[in-house]
């Protein structure tokens, strides 16, 4: 990589004693007061007394404290990047290499994780929000990835696909399956909606819009009471189903439960882990469904659209559908997902719908690299330990930053940057010869 | 080269574009034949590429007609969206600052120029997102094409390759043939020589004469390289501020008197450009 290629950075000592007898100077005049003087009680009175020895010694500290971080820092910063930029070049390379492989393995372990030994209900819990990020990762990257256009407001489409499935589900009594493909296309019709007032937009005052409507959204959430139930939230939204059999330890009156049905005890890790498939089946399907666009007549009018739009409308493309469409599509992608969220928490309230959460997506898909959607994966998995990692709560949003500054320092096109052509006249370059 | 009978492919009446108060172009009339290679030259901001942009739908001029001829039909292009310009009419065109879209492939760019045939073929999506048999064939010939054309401009071998990393001289080929993957009618080129070296510009001199010969269509061509603009065009016009000033076969722009005052000031000037000196000479002999 770029970083080997450099001469080692050699030790610029004067530079290292300079800068360690300025933060000397700046430890002197803070310790003289602080430290070399002390007010005293005197009988009663306040007197002073000084110490000049322990400003010495914190002094002599400090500069002799500042020389070794600096000396060391300078060995450990180059010996981190060269790691750093090693690593991930040896990431690509070994999925751009084997691609095919290393997508099939990570395939057969997301299928057999909730059999695994060391799995447990929890776990898989984790890995069911992980593949919900990645979903809505891989719809957003049809809009922003594939057509550059920055929605910043992705949450509202997830949020219209929760809400539109639990109403559909509890006022109308749909079930999952049919209650999923209607939240969908509600969602992408809202995708659709936000389309025509943002058409003439782009970059910085696209993404502004965008963030409005996500607020738009969440503030209608919080405020049409009668239909959303406000900040309380909607309860009691069921739960998928298959094939008609629920996930219940005792069924109501005329459904069958999957226990009972198959002669199996009841465990409620069953209805985790019939969760984690329907979400897999979901995530592959759009991972699918967008890799299909991208080879499509469509796909590439994105891209191309993202490229040059004055270019697009001089070939006859029309930039008004081609924008429509990636919004629509992305916003179905989403309101799925969300739709799929509802059925699996039962609850759904204004307080999963935030920027936090759309911000989150974002990082998500610039952390994965927009050029390949296989960078989602690793990037939804950060993003999701760190959020469960309780004990560090507090710290997350520092991780979260640091990873992003590491990223953005030794990857700054993201985890998988290389964008792969949609087709190609040679298959490899032996056939050239 | 020309059958006189033959009625012109684009009809420009009374042209007028204001930005503010600035008249960018002033009742230009012209007219462009089919078979015909026709140059707009003139001093630099004397309009030409706002004409180019009336015609291509960016810009919406206030008066004007432009009347396009096309398989049998008769367009309006002032009534027109740019798209539809360039789908419906066929008016195809290249740019300035070329506009390829730099991070995808040169084959990519040569497909997305294709982008109608083949959304028709996939039947808006539905059908190729399950690869029918007729996408699959749409998808072949687009790529047929796009071969053609990219053993024209000498670019076969690097079709996998990003466009934006292509050569300024070998990015003015591919928008070219970019340009040509979409079946224009009338192809404008807005200097496509700029930037070239002598022996590129005679490269695209022969491109474009065959582009004429084979294909039969009209070429407007917006240029400052006067071996190029001499050596090809059918017919030149000849803007300044805006205005026509002349119009003619290019041996008859060569000596026009207006035409030299525009582009050096006054007759008498002492100090000619070396090649416009050699130019008139070469002229006069004549």
């Amino acid at each position: 990589m770029a970083m080997e290629a450099l001469p080692p950075r050699r030790f610029d000592m004067g530079a290292i004693l300079r800068d360690a007898a300025i933060a000397a100077a700046v430890a002197l005049a803070l310790a003289l007061p602080l430290i070399g003087v002390q007010t005293i009680e005197i009988d009663g009175a306040i007197g002073i007394r000084t110490r000049f020895d322990a400003v010495a010694i914190g002094v002599a500290a400090v500069f002799l404290g500042r020389l070794l971080l600096k000396l060391a820092w300078t060995g450990i910063a180059e010996r981190l990047g060269r790691i750093g930029s090693r690593a991930g070049a040896q990431a690509a390379a070994v999925v751009g290499d084997h691609s095919a492989i290393s997508v099939l393995l990570v395939l057969l372990f997301a299928v057999a994780l909730p059999f695994l030994p060391f799995s447990s209900p929890y776990l898989v819990g984790v890995a069911t929000f992980v593949l919900i990020y990645v979903m809505l990762g891989w719809g957003l990257n049809v809009v922003v990835g594939f057509a550059g256009l920055l929605d910043l407001g992705y949450v509202a489409f997830y949020a219209v696909g929760a809400y539109s499935f639990a109403l559909l589900a509890l006022w109308f009594g749909l079930s999952f399956w049919q209650a999923l493909p209607l939240a969908g296309l509600f969602a992408a019709f809202f995708g659709f909606v936000l389309g025509f007032p943002v058409l003439r937009l782009r970059g910085d005052y696209l993404a502004i819009v965008t963030l409005g409507f996500g607020e738009i959204i969440h503030t209608i959430l919080q405020n049409w009471v009668p239909v959303t139930n406000g900040p309380a939230g909607i309860l009691n939204i069921p739960a998928p189903t298959l094939f008609g059999l629920v996930f219940q330890a005792r069924a109501r009156s005329g459904a069958t439960t999957f226990h009972e049905f198959f002669h199996l005890p009841f465990h409620p890790a069953q209805r985790v882990i019939f969760a984690y498939y329907i979400i897999l089946v979901l995530a592959l399907l759009t991972n699918l469904f967008t890799l299909r666009l991208r080879k499509l007549p469509i796909g590439r009018a994105w891209e191309a659209l993202r490229e040059d739009e004055i270019a697009c409308r001089a070939l006859g493309i029309n930039p008004t559908t081609v924008k429509l469409s990636a919004f629509a599509i992305g916003a179905m992608i989403g309101g799925l997902a969300g739709a799929f969220f509802a059925a699996k928490q039962n609850f759904i309230s204004p307080e999963s719908f935030t920027f936090a959460e759309s911000a989150g997506i974002l990082a998500i898909v610039v952390l994965g690299g927009m050029g390949n959607p296989l960078g989602v994966v690793p990037a939804a998995i950060l993003l999701v330990s760190l959020t469960e990692l309780r004990e560090l709560a507090q710290y997350r949003m520092l991780f979260f930053g640091a990873a992003m500054v590491a990223i953005m320092v030794w990857r700054p096109r993201g985890l998988l940057a290389h964008r792969a052509p949609s087709l190609r006249l040679w298959r490899d370059r032996r056939e050239r010869a | 080269m020309t059958i006189p009978s033959e009625p012109p492919l684009l009809e420009v009446e009374h042209l007028t574009m204001r930005f503010g108060g600035l008249v960018a172009v002033d009742d230009l009339s012209f007219a462009a034949r089919p078979r015909d290679i026709t140059a707009i030259i003139g001093p630099n901001g004397a309009g030409k590429t706002t004409v180019f942009n009336c015609l291509t739908g960016f810009y919406r001029p206030g008066t004007g007609r432009m009347a396009l001829r096309a398989s049998g039909k008769l367009f309006l292009l002032e009534r027109m969206d740019g798209h539809r310009i360039a789908r419906e009419a066929g008016v195809a065109r290249t740019f300035q600052n070329i506009r390829l879209f730099a991070g995808m492939t040169i084959l990519e760019n040569l497909i997305v120029a294709q982008h109608r045939p083949l959304m028709r073929a996939s039947l808006y999506t539905v059908g190729g997102l399950f690869n029918l048999p007729g996408y699959r064939r749409a998808e072949a010939a687009a790529v047929e094409k796009a071969r053609h054309w990219l053993d024209r401009v000498g670019l076969i071998e690097q079709a996998d390759h990003v466009a934006g990393n292509l050569p300024y001289g070998a990015q003015r080929r591919l928008e070219i043939a970019r340009a040509m993957c979409t079946d224009p009618t009338l192809l404008c080129l807005d200097e496509p020589a700029a930037g070239l070296n002598a022996a590129e510009s005679a490269e695209l001199n022969a491109l474009l004469l065959a582009i004429r010969e084979e294909y039969r269509i009209g070429v407007l061509l917006i240029e400052h390289d006067m071996s190029v603009v001499m050596e090809i065009s059918d017919h030149v016009i000849v803007l300044d501020y805006g205005r026509k000033i002349a119009a003619g076969p290019p041996a008859a722009i060569r000596n026009d008197a207006a035409v030299i005052k525009a582009y050096l000031g006054e007759e008498e000037s002492e100090e000619l450009p070396p090649e416009i000196a050699l130019d008139r000479s070469k002229g006069a002999e004549r």
